[in-house]
């Protein structure tokens, strides 16, 4: 029997790490939401600005909130760089060959940074005290984390909702055509959202650097269940990516402790087929 | 006899004397590359009789890795001779297929929730036999258990020629297969669901049953292509043969050659087999990585400056240069 105590560190725990996935979901639900194209390659992207933050402040001595603020623009450049280089020319191509091409940039990424850097695992060393709350034990860093990505997915929703861009944003999702007949450029909107996804990956970077070892398969590690988390949320909606991240890290938490963490990515990767079939529109959404 | 016929025969000659051609040294290692050209074009052939309806799946892996496992499974620890192992593995193959496809087309999950559902699916199975690591080997993988010399029965063989003509006939059996899928009622009918689904059922086009059929299908196929490679290799991993890598290496080979013409799975694969063996031994163990660096740059190039593919665009550019005057809008 399994003592009721680590179930309970594992569930926060599960809360605590969904801060970081909602934050990524939320990234790629909103390119996913406006460009119409799943970026197979995204959690790639938070793997190459983890190991700037690596370098920054491992090699250089930066202090991490500096380092941060490069993770941030690394990854708003990344995203404005693989739309402009990669999704702009494919827009009009056939929806395989758009998945195939950021599917080519993930294989492209892992191989080079593999080269470039070896199959090391890094981690930025950090001393941050561990605290003891009623006999659990939790990380101050993913205490750090959580809090941050909440303040984050605020900072997005105010940009979505009080600013003429995030409006023209919300508008594309909501209907493409009729935003071009109305004379608004999607092609700027398009690069503004990449860039601000592309942000969001740096973030999420900063965040996760700080909990977990960064190495060239984090992305293949991470992206599956990235993808899933932004698909059960349902496409901008933002609440949704919350809960949906909240549900699969603590389907994976407690099962791991339970039976092992492959059993527990298993059960949350057949919780999600299943929820593809009963809640087609996310987990809060209503069926069409 | 068409020009073309013609050329296809002689192609089949070529390749069953090749063996017969003397290549010194260098034999082993040439069949070795051919035999996985086979093995892997087949598996594409399967999988592009979805991915030409429009029903791209990103979890091929597995049903290439349930049929490898069952077939390995069922050896190591039965004894039951592979081929009746096989039988087992496109079975369980094709279930698995019927239970996705099923909800899939009645519910109508299609795109990229397909992709991604199918993409998960990959992903279970990798995991499961990962976490299923007291029997399956886990991540390290598991050996096939060798019989005692060579055996018709076990399908292990010494000589690589006899794995040459068997993965040979497997490659004319898909292209066969592609051919006879592509002169059926099946394929108008499926092209009409990948058009527009309620126009299809609404002309009585039974849209479930076309889907699941092309469906189990093309699962089945890739397990006897699991099965397939299993034998020849004689060893099995989770992450060769299951799992969003190798899913995403077989539809790269495919959409690379073009998945809408009979050779176009055989080309890409051929093709990117070929740049792999080239990439690495050029760079062999100096630079890690570089060699599939290259291979993931010239995949994006190529889907976008080729997007029907390299045995596609070829034959848009001879149909453009035959038939003068004539607007070829494309394969597409």
């Amino acid at each position: 029997m399994i003592d009721p105590i680590f179930l309970l560190e594992a569930a926060v725990n599960g809360v605590l790490l969904s801060g970081v996935l909602a934050l990524l979901a939320l990234g790629l639900n909103l390119i996913f939401g406006v460009v119409d194209i799943v970026w197979i390659a995204y959690v790639d992207l938070v793997m190459v600005c983890m190991y700037l933050v690596y370098f920054l402040v491992m090699v250089y001595g930066w202090p991490l909130w500096l380092a941060s603020i490069a993770s941030v623009a690394l990854g708003a450049l990344l995203g404005l760089g693989v739309h402009l280089l990669i999704i702009t020319p494919i827009l009009g191509s056939a929806p395989v060959n758009q998945l195939l091409a950021t599917g080519g940039l993930l294989f492209f990424l892992q191989s080079f940074v593999t080269f470039l850097w070896t199959t090391d695992h890094r981690t930025v060393r950090l001393v941050l005290p561990v605290l003891e709350v009623g006999g659990m034990f939790l990380s101050f860093a993913r205490l750090i984390a959580f809090a941050i990505s909440l303040v984050a997915m605020l900072g997005l929703w105010v940009f979505l909702r009080r600013t003429y861009i995030g409006t023209a944003i919300r508008a594309v999702s909501q209907d493409r055509e009729a935003m071009a007949l109305m004379g608004a450029s999607p092609q700027r909107v398009y690069c503004v959202t990449s860039a601000v996804g592309g942000a969001m990956a740096g973030l999420a970077a900063a965040l996760l650097i700080i909990q977990y070892s960064v190495h060239p398969f984090f992305g293949a590690a991470f992206g599956p269940l990235t993808f899933m988390i932004c698909v059960l949320g349902g496409l901008g909606n933002m609440v949704g990516a919350f809960v949906a991240s909240v549900v699969m890290a603590e389907i994976i938490q407690i099962a791991g402790v339970i039976w092992s963490t492959e059993m527990g990515y298993v059960i949350a990767f057949v919780v999600f087929i299943v929820m593809m079939f009963v809640r087609p529109g996310g987990i809060l959404g209503t069926r069409a | 006899m068409s020009p073309g016929r013609a050329i296809g025969l002689a192609l089949v000659v070529l390749l069953l004397v090749a063996p017969f051609v003397p290549m010194g040294g260098m034999r082993q290692y040439v069949f070795h590359v051919v035999i996985q050209i086979f093995i892997w074009s087949f598996i594409g052939g399967a999988w592009s009789l979805m991915g030409r309806f429009g029903l791209i799946s990103l979890g091929h892996g597995a049903f290439l890795g349930i049929g490898a496992y069952t077939a390995v499974l069922l050896w190591n620890f039965f004894g039951l001779t592979p081929w009746l192992g096989g039988v087992a593995a496109v079975a369980l193959a094709a279930l698995l297929a019927a239970v996705v496809a099923y909800p899939c087309s009645r519910l109508q999950v299609v795109g990229h929730y397909f992709a991604l559902v199918t993409l998960a699916v990959g992903e279970v199975v990798r995991l499961l036999i990962i976490a299923e690591r007291d029997w399956t080997g886990g991540s390290l993988g598991l050996s096939l258990k060798p019989s005692a010399g060579d055996s018709v029965l076990a399908i292990q063989f010494a000589d690589k020629r006899v794995f040459y003509y068997a993965s040979l006939i497997l490659w004319l059996g898909a292209l066969w297969i592609w051919y006879r899928v592509d002169r059926s009622m099946a394929r108008s009918a499926m092209e009409a669901i990948g058009e527009d689904e309620t126009a299809a059922a609404s002309v009585g086009i039974h849209v479930t049953r076309f889907k699941m059929g092309i469906t189990m299908l093309s699962a089945g196929l890739t397990a006897v292509g699991g099965v397939a490679y299993a034998q020849y290799i004689s060893y099995v991993n989770p992450d060769t043969l299951a799992g969003i890598g190798v899913s995403l290496r077989i539809v790269f080979a495919v959409v690379l050659g073009g998945m809408y013409s009979l050779l176009g799975p055989t080309v890409g694969t051929a093709l990117t087999i070929a740049l792999g063996e080239y990439l690495r031994i050029v760079f062999g163990l100096r630079f890690i990585g570089m060699a599939e660096t290259i291979y993931g740059l010239l995949l994006i190039v190529f889907i976008i400056f080729l997007p029907s593919g390299i045995y596609g665009s070829l034959r848009e550019v001879v149909a453009r240069l035959t038939a003068p005057g004539r607007v070829v809008t494309g394969l597409r």
